[in-house]
């Protein structure tokens, strides 16, 4: 009685033959993913260093990185975020456009733009920033240099002759070496 | 048990912290003149904001001049930061009670041994003399054991610079076993919020006597009493 519909599955169904339209849709390969057309949809890549990863020297990404395994060393991403995963233990000069933590980290960071410490991250370094945000929670234990925009134009250095002199300016020389003739 | 119970309690940990919360509601201690109380979504904290003298009195310190260095021992908090970096000082941030039962634990041996507290003073406030211009003490001291307090006081004495003001905070309660314990949060120049998150035994109770004993090497200690059973004290090196 319960079997009946089993049997009739077994048995063997008339395949049609495909049709000429079918054979030519075959050729063409068909993501599952959903498709991204316009520039702004694209997804970040992603780098993703494993748990179970121990990594010993430099990393120098030009994408988006996740470290939730080891690092001892340094690691830097100039235009790019670096997360340091729950279980990510990290002994290493950072430097990163973003940086968010949620594991371990011995050392010093600099973020261009933003520091993110999340509740169960414990960081031991000296942190230097435009931004930062801090979960209560976090253990932190070193510094904090807010580098504001204004601050970094300040310091670029003035053209020579836009400087005022502090002192008499003496005679002011050539910046074109000339060979000095021997006597 | 009793032992995981007794480290929770010094630790700060919530011990029945909605029990406390509301021990303290009853006690009015969370502020008969607070601008504000709030309890937590999960009901385990409440916090409330006041006016502070002794904060005033620091941040009217600080806000002379821009990049100084503030070291606060109480711990990250984003208030705090936030405050600290705008006026445009570097701030050095540390949680010393954490650091201090992390490394000391609640052994009274090791907390008792000269050599243990040296290594904990040397690699936690191991700062050059005369670093810092500020110094937020928040309310740890009153949790140090005896040995570990002297020297850390010592080293506060060192690591500032001359006219380096130091806000602390003790309770007013001289007999009590357990006093709230407060994180504390800089809302403005003259606003301190509290958010009380449980119980904690103090280790020593303090007197103004005892307070101004505590800092003789500073230049010189002002009180400023509150309704909430703190003292904020403001200690000028």
């Amino acid at each position: 009685m319960w079997n009946k519909r089993r049997e009739e599955d077994l048995k063997p169904r008339p395949v049609a033959p495909p049709t000429s339209a079918e054979l030519a849709k075959e050729g063409i390969p068909i993501s599952t993913f959903a498709t991204k057309n316009s520039e702004t949809d694209i997804p970040r890549s992603n780098a993703l260093i494993g748990k179970s990863v121990l990594i010993k020297g430099q990393i120098y990404s030009r994408e988006d990185l996740t470290i939730d395994g080891e690092v001892d060393g340094t690691i830097e991403l100039q235009e790019h975020r670096l997360t340091i995963g729950p279980h990510g233990k990290v002994q290493a000069g950072i430097r990163a456009r973003d940086v968010v933590i949620m594991g371990t980290v011995h050392g010093n960071i600099e973020a261009a733009d933003k520091i993110d410490i999340r509740k169960e991250a414990k960081l031991v370094g000296d942190i230097k920033t435009a931004r930062i945000v801090i979960e209560d929670g976090a253990y932190f234990k070193g510094s904090i240099d807010i580098s504001r925009p204004e601050a970094t134009k300040a310091q670029v250095p003035k053209p020579q002759a836009a400087a005022a002199p502090a002192s008499p300016a003496p005679q002011q020389q050539p910046l074109v070496s000339r060979p000095v003739e021997a006597k | 048990m009793l032992k995981e119970r007794l480290r929770r309690l010094i630790l700060g940990r919530p011990v029945g912290s909605a029990q406390a919360a509301e021990e303290l509601v009853s006690a009015g201690i969370e502020g008969k003149h607070a601008s504000q109380t709030q309890k937590s979504e999960d009901g385990l904290s409440t916090s409330y904001a006041r006016h502070s003298h002794a904060l005033e009195q620091f941040a009217c310190h600080i806000r002379a001049n821009p990049g100084l260095s503030i070291l606060d021992l109480g711990g990250v908090r984003q208030a705090n930061v936030t405050f600290i970096t705008e006026l445009g000082h570097k701030l050095y941030a540390q949680d010393f009670l954490r650091s201090f039962s992390e490394m000391l634990g609640d052994s009274g041996d090791r907390q008792d041994d000269q050599q243990q507290v040296a290594i904990f003073v040397e690699q936690n406030l191991n700062f050059p003399d005369a670093f810092f211009d500020g110094m937020l003490i928040w309310d740890l001291l009153e949790f140090l054991p005896p040995l570990l307090l002297k020297e850390t006081v010592s080293r506060l004495f060192r690591i500032g610079k001359p006219g380096c003001h130091l806000l602390t905070l003790f309770h007013a309660e001289e007999r009590s076993a357990l006093v709230p314990a407060y994180a504390y949060r800089i809302l403005s120049q003259d606003q301190l919020s509290l958010i009380s998150c449980g119980l904690r035994q103090p280790v020593q109770v303090f007197n103004n006597r005892s307070i101004e004993k505590l800092f003789q090497q500073f230049q010189s200690v002002k009180f400023f009493l509150t309704r909430d059973q703190l003292r904020e004290v403001i200690v000028l090196r």
